[in-house]
């Protein structure tokens, strides 16, 4: 259909196209819908061979650590990703899709690894007397890095949209690029060279999130 | 890092947290906006609002709209999600709900909710689909505690909304009521809650069967009972007639959002005054930020 479009164009025009990647994620159509809005040419990927010729993946995420790392390897996707990044390709990883570039998860029963992009834990929210877990809602992103090309043109502090129990607590802090304050400071944005990775969803935070994908889409 | 409670806002200081007995022990105040979310009653894919519950059913109804084209005013107001509600509840309806639910979620990039006439796993997967972020269950849910469980296994907690028909019965006791408000089921509101959340609940929305309707404001002591006694979100439902309600209601009901339909398409109030008066009075909330 829409792949089957793309796929037939030749390797040219590929320039510039973003690979989703369609692993069941529950937020995959808004993600797909909110890249299409801001114009950016989007294929849809379930197996290894169609990431070739894109030079930026978008890997959305709701939900479980292990479902997401179980069906990215049931794709071959998790390796070939890995792969395409250490090649050089742009990456945005948006909530699990945040979390899954570490190593491992606290969730519950989580035995799945994760990519190992990154040095650290993903743990849960810690039990407070009125802290609600999940955190449902708009919260503040405090911008620690100021050269952050993610959040150019979005003032710091600016509200974004969060679904979450787990967050990734990253070894290195230099790659922290957002912080968020919910019972603890939480890493809420990562970046290393070309690799960005939110645990807010930018495609439900209205005009800030917006403006947060088209960034990444003219960074490609 | 320091302590910093603003000396002028009580309610801040309600929201500050104090962490466990680990070594890095520090205060971090809890910013979570509140949450301010237009309801859309849908029939038939129009917008509709009946006066008082049960009243839509039997036809007093008063058309507001188109659903897509509201939901994309509230999109613009800088609403904080949109709760698309089916009352209807038909087969029929339920395609035609889908429909309004893409439509939505193609021009507004927020989440959004929908309910009414969700019975299955299946129909949650046909909404989620659509575009959803969550679904909203009421009566299929006390008829079938199991469907909050298998919802919440399949799709997460943070999908699955438990939603809960309260009426006072007694001087210090709220029934939960099925079918729209219309048949009594003999269960303890807060009983139900908790029971809910256990079972996998992310979210509760309290509507209030006494309040519903009757712009006089939320009832503020079972939203603070439910909130208090649950460890989800509790979103704030029916009653809203003026600003100072729903204030109130994240103050003393210690709700973390609220819900409202008519002060919304009536065009008594947009989202963002509502917003502006809560910040005025302390409460977080998330502004419009002035974003190219």
């Amino acid at each position: 259909m829409v792949f089957d479009f793309l796929w037939s164009r030749s390797e040219p025009n590929f320039c510039g196209v973003i690979a989703l990647i369609d692993y069941g994620a529950g937020n995959l159509r808004s993600v797909h819908k909110a890249l299409l809005h801001l114009g950016a040419e989007v294929r849809l990927v379930t197996q290894p061979d169609q990431l070739e010729g894109c030079p930026a993946i978008v890997l959305p995420g709701v939900g479980a650590f292990d479902d997401c790392s179980t069906a990215l390897n049931n794709q071959s996707l998790m390796e070939a990703t890995r792969e395409r990044i250490r090649q050089g390709a742009w990456f945005l990883g948006i909530c699990v899709g945040y979390q899954i570039l570490f190593e491992r998860s606290e969730e519950f029963e989580s035995t799945s690894p994760g990519f190992g992009l990154f040095e650290g834990p993903v743990v849960r929210f810690p039990n407070q007397p009125g802290l609600k877990v999940p955190q449902i809602g708009w919260n503040q992103v405090r911008q620690v890095r100021s050269n952050c090309p993610l959040f150019h043109g979005i003032p710091d502090q600016s509200h974004f949209y969060f679904v979450h129990s787990y967050h990734p607590q990253p070894v290195d802090s230099a790659i922290i690029a957002g912080e968020t304050d919910y019972g603890h400071t939480f890493a809420s944005a990562v970046w290393q060279d070309r690799v960005f990775a939110t645990q807010f969803h930018p495609e439900k935070s209205q005009r800030a999130g917006l403006r947060l994908l088209k960034n990444f889409v003219e960074l490609v | 890092m320091d302590l910093q409670i603003p000396s002028h806002s009580q309610f801040a200081e309600s929201l500050v947290f104090e962490l466990g007995m680990m070594d890095t022990m520090r205060y971090v105040p809890c910013m979570l906006a509140r949450r301010v979310i237009p309801c859309l009653d849908v029939h038939d894919g129009q917008v509709t609002r009946g006066v008082q519950f049960g009243k839509a059913e039997a036809g007093e109804l008063r058309n507001v709209g188109d659903p897509v084209e509201l939901a994309m005013r509230y999109n613009d107001q800088g609403a904080d999600e949109m709760v698309f509600f089916d009352i209807t509840a038909s087969a029929h309806a339920r395609a035609s709900m889908a429909d309004v639910i893409q439509r939505a979620a193609d021009c507004c990039f927020m989440p959004l909710t929908v309910g009414g006439g969700i019975r299955s796993v299946e129909d949650m997967s046909i909404m989620l689909k659509a575009g959803a972020d969550k679904v909203s269950i009421n009566s299929a849910a006390i008829a079938h505690p199991d469907l909050i469980l298998q919802g919440a296994r399949k799709f997460g907690s943070q999908c699955i909304v438990v939603s809960i028909d309260a009426k006072k019965t007694g001087s210090d006791q709220w029934e939960v009521f099925s079918h729209g408000g219309r048949k009594a089921t003999g269960m303890d509101a807060m009983q139900w809650a908790k029971r809910a959340v256990e079972l996998g609940a992310g979210e509760i929305v309290l509507n209030s069967i006494d309040a519903d309707g009757t712009k006089a404001g939320y009832d503020l002591e079972i939203t603070r009972r439910i909130s208090e006694a649950t460890s989800v979100p509790v979103v704030a439902s029916g009653g809203a007639g003026n600003l100072d309600h729903m204030a109130q209601v994240l103050e003393e009901g210690k709700a973390d959002a609220v819900l409202a339909a008519s002060i919304f398409h009536f065009g008594e109030y947009t989202v963002e005054e509502v917003k502006q008066h809560l910040q005025s009075r302390g409460i977080p909330v998330r502004l419009n930020a002035e974003i190219a």
